[in-house]
């Protein structure tokens, strides 16, 4: 038999105000188990807690009922109280009698006979407690990184500053992402390049750095502090430790018009390719669908004149297997397809561009060479229309578009319009606009200079057709603020696509079993307190995979990615959670229902012998449970057909006491 | 708002299905409005109108009858309000007000070819028997 204390708290008079405290307390004393019933007006303060501490030790408490605030208040703060005075935490239940009683009740009656039965249970519970101990597993120091754009080139610098290995897993034959594609960047203007690439080079000279280029994560496995990662580094036919990123092999390749994906396809590059000059790690690349030699055998140019004798035809495709204490998810964002946009003719006439393509059109290692011609006839176009909201806060058709505001257009858009006023002031540029959304630091100054500086003509309204009629783009929209239809014969038109997250984040996140919106944007652990971490422990989020986002905010959460990680890594244990699933392998028969339904994958089966009845011996099949996986969500508990997993701290037995001694 | 004008914008709602209240007030429908020029009211005039009651100006207003039913708003819309319908709507209790004056069932075959699509048919019932 137990012997239980109660402790009822007033929290002032958050609960003696509407509860009686003392018909509780008393009322308490007379339940099966109790030996010591008291209250207190603030059970939390030091002096409460020093009279539990007291009563442990005076009444020789084996349990103890806590009527207060919430669990997730002071859940904690009762269970080291308990634990300094020499009792077992999990011997602690929390009657939660301000949010379900006092807060919710108007009456002192009613909240008083509430609150009492819930006393009731949590009493009736603490009779049926056992002591648990916390498993413990040890943190592997190393962290991953997935995405190498600038949110996870910030990550891996600072979780390597701090003195933590970090390897980058990117797709792309180079690190860099959607930034290393801008031209220049709002509010300030600085270009790109000239911020990004010293970082890309911090990266690749960090010896606590290594880049998995080219290479995309197959399999996770483990769980926080000891993830087993499989990555496969896709065959890329050239050999990087010898490559010295000369060139050579793409200027000879035969293989000439392959779309360049990195100028979005306004050019071509060779098949075998280093996507742009400042790439890191800065070796080549062949294209196995272009290069001639991998489809049919005949060509051999890029191995004949690679000095370093780098090229490797045979090169297979390598899987690499690393454990990883802490996974940080950085893969990004793309801008949506225009094809379902046909109003604005996208797929039929080439000047009607995206903003990404945009920036390719002005920078300098663009296909235009950072002069702004038109694609059609690479003329220099005088008039250019800028639509905003393409795609974004569409809640029409969510084939064709996406209901939230995808956050970085309204800037961009103003960025380029800007940017053409200055170098082209013959150029006419008008904007269409919804809203000018523009809040952040120097960012509505920054717009209003386009504006008031750069004369850009703002239009509130939309377009509704585009059509191509000989050199010219005929503009419809409307300017709601005149009540006019517009129309603006162009030589470009601007479409600021909305943006997604890339399509590999679904498939990654079941890999993490980590949670998505439906949006497929990573969801956080919570919006407000805590945003660069997962719902799942050990994964941490970064940059535009979590939601739209401008460079400062994604380095912003970079770094506080990176600060979480170093915090985990700096640990040599972690305790576990002891209420897991466990099953009674007397009971289970093997028949795998739990292992469908958990969604961590911590259920496994063993083959046991057991003994019978008869003394003879038996081989049966049953289940076990990782007690460092297992997140103690219960859904096996429910599955099990035999009644045979139960949860730790919440066996079945446990809640049917608590439910019987509220029905009473 | 009065009491009348809110019981016609109840009406309006009724019969068109319409949910003014999803519109952001973008203007995409009036800037895809191939009618425009002839309209006095635009199809986000009709939505915002019927939104505030104000509709006595939209059941007096040729707009109603030059209004193509040609669903393009309908179409273009991103928030899925539907402008055409509310205009069709609008077209619907004008016609009632005048006593159901529209041409007569019998009388449409003689004026049918075969090029006629469907949708015209329908609107024409409506329209051109001011
Ligand atoms: C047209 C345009 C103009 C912009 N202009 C500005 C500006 O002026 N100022 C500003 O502050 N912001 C601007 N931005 C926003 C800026 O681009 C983003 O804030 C920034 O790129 C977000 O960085 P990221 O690392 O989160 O994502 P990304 O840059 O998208 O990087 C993600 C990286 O992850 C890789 N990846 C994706 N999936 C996987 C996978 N499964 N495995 C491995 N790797 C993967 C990708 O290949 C990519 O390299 C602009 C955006 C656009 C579209
Ligand atoms: S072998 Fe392939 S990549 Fe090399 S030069 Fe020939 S076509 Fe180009
Ligand atoms: S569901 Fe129950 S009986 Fe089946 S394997 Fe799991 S624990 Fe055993
Ligand atoms: S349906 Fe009427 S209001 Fe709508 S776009 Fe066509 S003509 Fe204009
Ligand atoms: S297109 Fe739709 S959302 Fe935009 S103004 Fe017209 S009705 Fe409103």
């Amino acid at each position: 038999m137990q012997r239980i204390g109660v402790f009822v708290c007033w929290c002032g008079s958050n609960i003696a105000g509407t509860v009686d405290v003392q018909a509780v307390s008393d009322a308490l004393k007379n339940e099966p188990g109790v030996v010591f019933s008291t209250n207190y007006q603030y059970m939390c303060s030091q002096a409460g807690q020093n009279m539990i501490k007291d009563a442990i030790k005076e009444y020789r408490l084996t349990g103890i009922v806590v009527c207060s605030c919430s669990p997730r208040m002071h859940e904690a703060t009762f269970r080291k109280t308990a634990q300094a005075a020499g009792l077992n935490p999990y011997m602690v239940e929390i009657a939660n009698i301000r949010e379900q009683c006092s807060w919710v009740h108007k009456d002192i009656p009613t909240g008083t006979e509430k609150a009492i039965i819930l006393g009731k249970a949590a009493v009736a519970k603490v009779n049926l407690n056992a002591p648990l101990t916390p498993g413990e597993s040890p943190v592997t120091k190393r962290a991953l990184v997935i995405g190498g754009g600038i949110a996870g080139i910030q990550t891996a610098l600072d979780i390597a500053d701090a003195g933590f290995p970090v390897d980058i897993v990117e797709t792309k034959p180079t690190i860099g992402g959607k930034m290393a594609q801008l031209d220049k960047t709002f509010p300030t203007l600085d270009c790109a390049a000239c911020i990004l690439t010293p970082k890309m080079v911090d990266v690749a000279q960090n010896d606590k750095i290594r880049i998995f280029s080219y290479s995309e994560v197959q399999e996770v496995k483990g769980f926080v502090g000891n993830f087993d990662v499989k990555i496969k580094k896709k065959a890329r036919y050239v050999n990087e430790d010898i490559c010295t990123g000369c060139g050579a092999c793409t200027e000879k390749c035969p293989q000439k018009n392959v779309p360049n994906e990195f100028n979005l396809g306004m050019d071509n590059r060779r098949a075998i390719y280093i996507p742009f000059a400042q790439a890191v790690p800065k070796v080549a690349t062949i294209d196995p669908n272009a290069c001639n030699m991998l489809k049919n055998g005949k060509c051999g140019v890029c191995a004949k004149v690679c000095a370093a004798g780098a090229i490797d035809y045979k090169q297979q495709d390598q899987i690499i297997e690393e454990k990883y204490g802490a996974i940080v998810v950085a893969t990004g964002f793309n801008p949506i397809s225009m094809e379902k946009f046909d109003e604005f003719a996208y797929s039929q006439s080439k000047d009607v561009i995206t903003s990404l393509e945009f920036e390719r059109l002005t920078n300098a290692a663009g296909p235009t060479a950072g002069k702004l011609l038109r694609p059609s006839d690479l003329e220099h176009p005088h008039t250019i229309v800028f639509v905003q909201c393409v795609g974004s806060r569409c809640a029409a058709c969510a084939e064709k578009g996406k209901e939230y505001c995808s956050k970085i257009c309204c800037m961009y858009t103003a960025k380029h319009a800007m940017l053409v006023r200055d170098k082209y002031p013959d150029t006419e540029v008008y904007v269409f606009y919804i809203d000018v959304r523009t809040p952040g630091k120097n960012f509505d100054e920054f717009y209003r200079r386009a504006v008031e500086e750069y004369g850009v003509h703002y239009i509130k309204g939309m377009v509704g057709k585009v059509t191509p009629e000989g050199k010219k783009l005929k503009v419809q929209g409307s300017d709601l603020i005149m009540d006019e239809q517009v129309h603006i014969d162009a030589d470009l038109v601007v479409l600021a696509a909305a943006i997604e997250p890339d399509k590999s984040a679904r498939p990654l996140a079941t890999m993490l079993t980590a949670s998505m919106d439906t949006n497929d944007f990573f969801t956080e652990a919570h919006p407000k307190l805590r945003p660069v971490e997962s719902p799942t422990a050990g994964v941490f989020l970064s940059g535009a995979c979590q939601g739209p986002k401008d460079i400062p905010e994604t380095v912003s959460q970079a770094g506080a990615a990176a600060s979480k990680v170093i915090g985990l890594l700096a640990k040599d244990k972690l305790t576990g959670n002891p209420c897991i699933a466990s099953p009674n392998e007397l009971m289970c028969n093997g028949c795998s229902s739990c292992e469908r339904v958990c969604p961590y994958g911590a259920i496994t089966y063993v083959d046991k012998e057991f003994r019978m009845p008869d003394r003879t011996t038996a081989i049966r099949r049953v289940a076990q449970v990782n007690p460092a996986v297992c997140q103690g969500c219960g859904a096996c508990t429910v599955a099990c057909p035999s009644g045979a997993m139960d949860l730790r701290g919440f066996a079945s037995a446990q809640i049917i006491a608590e439910v019987d001694a509220i029905c009473k | 708002m009065s009491q009348q004008n809110n019981n016609l914008k109840e009406e309006l709602i009724r019969i068109s299905g319409v949910n003014p209240k999803k519109c952001m007030r973008c203007g995409k429908c009036s800037a895809t409005c191939p009618a425009y020029e002839e309209m006095e009211y635009h199809p986000h005039e009709f939505v915002v109108m019927v939104e505030n009651g104000n509709i006595e100006p939209l059941l007096n207003t040729e707009s109603l009858y030059r209004c193509l039913t040609c669903f393009a708003c309908v179409e273009r819309c991103p928030r899925g309000v539907e402008p055409a319908k509310l205009v069709e709507a609008v077209r619907l209790v004008a016609t009632r007000r005048q006593g159901a004056n529209h041409m007569k069932a019998d009388d449409v075959p003689a004026k049918l070819d075969e090029d006629l699509p469907q949708q015209a048919i329908v609107s024409a019932f409506r329209k051109y028997t001011k």
